[in-house]
């Protein structure tokens, strides 16, 4: 449990003892060795950067203390079983072996509700801090998991434009754009957190990249625990003085490895102790109730990026994906509630989205197969509750599958520009109108 | 300091511990102490004739890739006829076998993947020809091609092949085999390309990013070329020239006119001057420095050590050898501003460390899950635009990988993990073996000459040296573990 932790107001975040910078970081190193010298560099990169310098962004009224978290929901969830037209015939007809029969209704949808597993989400609407965003898609879907989540994560149909490069770390490397020695400032280190070993190409960016991790403990050199001095010997390696030219390529390598440290400090700092809410035992909740930790110890991170599999439901798929769906809705409520009660949940959007939906009508094994638009999530206070976007039509099919009526990439769009305050179109390389997910939106 | 931009050759006399090392780590993939020795021995003109005309060098024992051709393969004839009765009679019974057949032959393909992967691997850290291994990986991220897309690991292990047995050889071997090559053909869909539809992939990379270079065509010798490149299918594993699906009609391309197949467009494009810049600035990006990949942008001592390059490769008929040893005996390249200056990619720190250390392999599937992790996957470019190289390696989480990659092979330790001493299985003390000076200072000063260079000063060791002369036991195999440790976790061991 978390004694000494006070809650702060979200209107005015201020920061905790986190802020730890390579400077800090060096200045507790010199009280462990009298011999320590703090690199050249040092200096200027935090005068540069004032140590409260991330929380306030250069637009007036847009704090960096702004986060988004992105659920990514593996494998195709069944978007007709999830947010359920249950009042359309050609549902009930599609779907005889695994049709819901008792979905939530929700109060400004005739027809429309959630799947039962989800009734936690549907309270977080009605508390106004979850929003759905029905047909979500693109033209010309693909409907291999591959091809289809490399897509969501570029943000580009096109794969001679994706380079393997993100639609988050495309917007980190414009808020954090290189100096004229192409250096990355020293907050882009961790702008964005993602847990699991690999990173996805979303978070990707040309020199934003992502600090990835499947647990904490495993974010740091392995060499402490094999050999009793080493430790020692480590840091006194990783603190000489470093060279002074910027452009120097063992100067970057040394910048480098101290954010690296500061970084692994302050995170295995921050998932340390337990959370005020008691999360649900399962994969996505122990990576939430991180991301909680990690977001109450002010971590300079903008964006954190967990996963939960499993989706790709092709035979007997009823009780899969109720669980899958319990999973997510109770993992969701239990961190918005740990934020709320940590006084963080004003400065935290979610979203939630699947490479693909599936086909309307289910197959011979009570499952479903490949489809393509599909309903997403959005979650937080700021958000404009309930549901967003039309709900596809199931008479008009395209080959037996939904024709989307929002392209995800207004999602991105409204997400950057009125949330994170990042010029999507610089991002995404094009111009998406918004969704309107956010009262202020601006090209609604 | 500017940099000598000169490529005439260093004095034999110059060529000393300090030389041989930096032109080992470049070329190769590092040396042990001993290997060291041997190498500078050898002196300037035999050590890079060995290297560079590796031809000569016995393999020994390395095993070939040994994969299943068939492990992806068209329907029989019976199988197509018995699919063609099962669809027009919606049969679903035997749709649904064949269909369990195909998912089966694709799980089988994804396995023999990452066999191929740890063969490859395993291949770079033992084979006694390095720089044949870096020229296969350096024209692997060139003519960049996914297995994810191709599925079909058989045909991606024949890429490889062919990429090493021209490693050395012309750059027009290469440029040729590529058009002709099944994986790349299946990659860049120009088993689709055919007349009355013609298919732009491969004649737009061709030009963009395996000869010419942005800015030295246009958007019409793309449709041109790809015309010229209609019909180059593959059957089963080998190349098939569909001549009913070839235009034969004149085509436009970089000015000159008539019926070109895609030999005769390779052949233009090897004759454009901007080839040999193009494939020059590859070779100096891979061996030299961590430059930009685009010429305008290199400072000029750069671009003349890149024309100079380009004019040897174009007198040279392409041929790579006579320009790797004029670069490897140069004074540019043992410029004190080249030294040491190169960031190491995943793959080099991985073959490297084994090389320099001699560590074992250790579980060939954690090496894979690392590599991926630091973000070189073998097989797996990210795109056909290859891996960005230099600086892009490095980040914070990255930086982790590297060094837990490091202390995994030196001590089968991983993070997060309790660690134990039986799992080492490894006694570094071999590598000073026949050494006069065994002594905490000398042990230092051995390794780091090799793995940090002789470059790095006695100020970044005295730390080293300290920990050594702490120990009370003296140099001992433990000891020297925990050394090597340390060396790798070194900012300086990310470069070479």
């Amino acid at each position: 449990m978390c004694n000494h932790y006070h809650p702060l107001s979200t209107d005015t975040p201020k920061l905790l003892d986190a802020t730890f910078t390579r400077r800090r970081f060096l200045g507790g190193m010199a009280m462990l060795s009298a011999a320590a010298s703090v690199p050249g560099f040092v200096g200027s990169t935090s005068e540069a950067y004032a140590d409260t310098d991330w929380y306030t962004s250069s637009k007036p009224g847009v704090p960096e203390g702004r986060v988004l978290v992105v659920v990514q929901l593996s494998g195709g969830n069944d978007g007709l079983n999830t947010v359920v037209p249950f009042g359309d015939d050609n549902y009930n007809r599609a779907r005889p072996g695994i049709r819901i029969n008792d979905a939530v209704k929700l109060d400004d949808a005739d027809g429309i509700g959630l799947n039962p597993a989800l009734r936690p989400i549907h309270e977080m609407i009605g508390q106004g801090r979850a929003a759905v965003v029905n047909g979500v898609g693109y033209p010309n879907p693909n409907r291999s998991h591959f091809k289809s989540m490399d897509i969501w994560h570029s943000a580009k149909t096109d794969e001679k434009e994706m380079r393997g490069k993100g639609w988050v770390g495309k917007a980190l490397d414009t808020a954090y754009p290189l100096d004229r020695h192409g250096n990355a400032p020293e907050r882009a280190g961790m702008a964005c957190v993602s847990i699991g070993n690999e990173a996805p190409m979303a978070v990707h960016g040309s020199h934003v990249q992502p600090v990835a991790f499947q647990s904490a403990t495993a974010f740091q050199w392995a060499g402490h625990g094999v050999h009793d001095a080493v430790s020692d010997g480590y840091n006194k390696i990783n603190q000489n003085k470093a060279d002074a030219d910027p452009a120097d390529p063992l100067a970057f390598v040394q910048r480098t490895t101290l954010d690296a440290q500061v970084a692994s400090s302050k995170v295995r700092k921050a998932v340390q102790g337990g959370t005020e809410t008691r999360f649900p035992a399962n994969p996505l909740a122990r990576q939430l109730s991180m991301v909680a930790k990690m977001i109450r110890a002010e971590l300079p991170t903008r964006v954190y990026y967990v996963t939960l599999g499993g989706f790709d439901t092709h035979a007997q798929q009823a009780n899969k994906h109720t669980q899958l769906l319990t999973q997510f809705a109770d993992s969701m409520k239990a961190f918005y509630d740990e934020l709320n009660k940590t006084g963080h949940d004003g400065r935290v959007v979610s979203l939630a989205f699947s490479e693909f939906g599936r086909r309307l009508r289910q197959n011979a094994s009570n499952g479903t197969d490949h489809g393509v638009a599909g309903p997403s999530f959005v979650f937080g206070p700021s958000v404009k509750h309930g549901l967003h976007g039309s709900y596809p039509s199931l008479d008009d099919l395209d080959q037996g599958d939904l024709i989307h009526t929002v392209d995800f990439r207004s999602v991105y769009a409204d997400l950057l520009d009125n949330w994170m305050a990042i010029d999507s179109r610089r991002a995404l390389g094009a111009e998406y109108g918004h969704l309107g997910l956010f009262a202020k939106g601006k090209r609604a | 300091m500017p940099i000598n931009p000169s490529l005439s050759p260093i004095r034999d006399a110059d060529f000393g511990p300090a030389q041989a090392r930096h032109l080992m780590s470049r070329a190769g993939f590092g040396v042990t102490p001993q290997k060291l020795v041997e190498w500078h021995e050898l002196g300037l003109d035999a050590a890079v004739r060995r290297l560079v005309d590796y031809q000569g060098v016995q393999l020994g024992e390395l095993e070939p890739a040994d994969l299943d051709p068939d492990v992806i393969r068209p329907y029989t004839m019976d199988e197509r006829r018995e699919a063609g009765i099962a669809r027009r009679e919606k049969d679903q019974k035997t749709l649904d076998k064949l269909r369990r057949m195909r998912v089966a032959a694709n799980a089988e393909d994804r396995r023999m993947h990452a066999g191929l992967q740890r063969w490859w691997v395993e291949r770079m850290a033992k084979t006694p020809r390095p720089t044949e291994e870096r020229l296969t990986l350096l024209w692997h991220g060139h003519f960049a091609t996914r297995h994810r897309d191709v599925r079909d690991s058989y045909l991606m292990e024949q890429q490889n092949a062919m990429f090493r047995e021209h490693a050395n050889g012309s750059f027009a071997d290469l440029a040729h085999g590529v058009v002709h090559d099944p994986a790349m053909i299946k990659f860049l869909n120009n088993d689709q390309n055919r007349k009355q539809r013609p298919n732009e992939n491969l004649a737009r990379e061709l030009m963009e990013l395996f000869t010419l270079g942005e800015g030295h065509y246009t958007e019409d010798d793309i449709k041109a070329g790809a015309r010229a490149l209609t019909g180059y299918h593959f059957r089963d594993n080998d190349f098939h020239f569909v001549e009913s699906q070839h235009d034969k009609g004149d085509k436009t391309i970089l000015g000159y006119t008539a019926p070109f197949n895609g030999t005769n467009f390779v052949k233009l494009l090897l004759a454009h001057e901007a080839c040999a810049r193009f494939i020059a600035l590859k070779l100096y990006r891979h061996f030299v420095a961590d430059v930009s990949d685009d010429w305008d942008l290199l400072d000029s001592g750069t671009r003349q050590v890149v024309d100079d390059l380009a004019k040897l490769l174009r007198d040279e008929d392409y041929q790579i050898k006579p320009v790797l040893a004029r670069l490897f005996k140069s004074r540019h390249f043992y410029d004190a501003g080249v030294v040491g200056k190169q960031i190491k990619s995943p793959v080099q720190v991985v073959v490297g460390t084994i090389h320099q250390t001699g560590a074992p392999l250790r579980n060939d599937r954690a090496i894979a899950t690392a590599l991926r992790g630091m973000g070189q996957q073998l097989f797996e470019p990210p795109s056909v635009a290859g891996w960005e190289g230099g600086k892009a390696w490095i980040n914070t989480s990255t930086l982790f990988m590297r060094q837990n990659t490091c202390a995994y092979l030196l001590t089968g330790a991983t993070p997060g993990k309790a660690f134990k001493k039986n799992d080492v299985k490894y006694d570094p003390r071999s590598l000073l073996a026949g050494f006069e000076d065994q002594n905490a200072k000398a042990a230092v000063d051995q390794l780091c000459d090799t793995m940090l260079g002789h470059h790095v000063g006695a100020d970044r060791r005295e730390p080293l040296v300290r920990f050594m002369q702490e120990r009370d036991k003296g140099v001992t195999g433990d000891a020297l573990v925990a050394l090597l440790l340390l060396i790798t976790a070194m900012p300086e061991y990310q470069l070479c």
